[in-house]
């Protein structure tokens, strides 16, 4: 329908989290409203102190149907993990 | 009727205030246009009550704990209510409701503004709590004002008839009578008067924004604040919101 507003992704930033998680869409007829509704409605509880909202229209997504050469070749490479040395307490968190 | 203690009617005032509002609001949950407005109304409705509770249980301390807040809720009759006529008018659409929300809350913000600095600790609590909502509230109501009233056609007619509606119950807010100077005397409230000029700057600012015209009149129907004559509106809220408590008293979560 032509009338809809347009879907925007919501971003948001937990109390001690390190980085913007994705927590779901909704719409909105502009983005200060967009930021507005996504703090009445995944901030109810306390979850967040950042949002992000961002059309959706401008997010570019993989295709699911090219699953298979896109990750399908990282499943043999486990030395990739970096899981064969300790790291040092200093570093702090990765 | 007034009652004899000018401190304990101020404190229904600014308690029937939220809670009539509050439940006006809540009439929308599950029936707004869209599912974001839904929540965000119900979320103005929960704050609004969330102050009702502070307001009212403060009165029902200063009543010397004959009753409690619930009792002041649920239990008084329309006469004993205390709240502003605009906060009783029907929601009509949602245009009307958000006008409605808007002009309460640009009232709202000033009044807790000048409440922080009440001569009255508790009272001074409660404002710093719930100025924090309501900076929230109105720019939403703010913003959904000018998106309408600067939207279609439609839309702009609809909220021009909204604020011609609403705009002669936005001078009872601001007219002192005896309660308010006994409150501005002794410190616990501010003047009346002075909250407008800051509250004519804001809502003017809004509606140009919106390109919606002030009605060119001071005009104010009264009776809410004081009790003595409500609108017809308040006893059908009532009936409806008191009806659990009468019908089974008592009755707990």
């Amino acid at each position: 329908m032509k009338n809809e507003w347009p879907l925007w992704e919501v971003f948001i930033r937990g109390q001690h989290g390190m980085s913007h998680r994705h927590v779901g869409s909704l719409h909105a007829p502009d983005e200060e409203m967009a930021i507005k509704n996504a703090r009445d409605v995944y901030t109810r509880r306390n979850e967040g102190v950042s949002i992000w909202v961002v059309e959706a229209r401008h997010i570019a997504a993989s295709s699911p149907s090219e699953k298979g050469p896109l990750y399908e070749p990282s499943e043999s490479k486990v030395y990739r993990h970096p899981t064969f040395f300790d790291i040092p307490d200093e570093v702090g968190a990765m | 009727m007034a009652s004899a203690d000018p401190y304990f009617d101020f404190l229904l005032r600014m308690g029937d205030n939220t809670l009539i509002l509050g439940h006006r609001v809540s009439e929308w949950c599950g029936h707004a246009p869209v599912i974001e407005e839904d929540i965000a109304l119900a979320n103005t409705a929960l704050d609004l009550i969330g102050q009702t509770q502070m307001w009212l249980g403060l009165a029902a301390e200063v009543e010397g704990k004959i009753r409690t807040a619930d009792d002041l809720a649920m239990l008084r009759d329309a006469w004993d209510f205390r709240s502003a006529l605009l906060v009783q008018q029907p929601n009509g659409d949602f245009g009307q409701t958000l006008m409605r929300q808007f002009l309460f809350d640009a009232w709202h913000l000033e009044m807790l503004k000048g409440l922080i600095k009440s001569s009255e600790v508790r009272v001074a609590e409660i404002a710093a709590k719930a100025v924090k909502e309501v900076q929230y509230h109105v720019e939403r109501s703010g913003d959904t004002v000018i998106g309408l009233g600067d939207g279609t056609a439609e839309s702009h007619a609809k909220m021009q008839a909204a604020l011609d509606l609403l705009w002669p119950f936005v001078g009872e807010l601001f007219t002192p009578d005896a309660v308010d100077d006994a409150m501005t005397a002794n410190g616990i409230a501010p003047d009346l008067n002075d909250l407008r000029t800051a509250f004519d700057t804001h809502i003017g600012s809004v509606m140009t924004e919106a390109t919606l015209t002030i009605p060119d009149s001071r005009f104010a129907h009264k009776g809410g604040k004081s009790g003595f004559q409500h609108s017809e509106h308040l006893g059908h809220i009532l009936t409806q919101m008191q009806w659990l408590q009468r019908a089974y008293p008592g009755a707990s979560w």
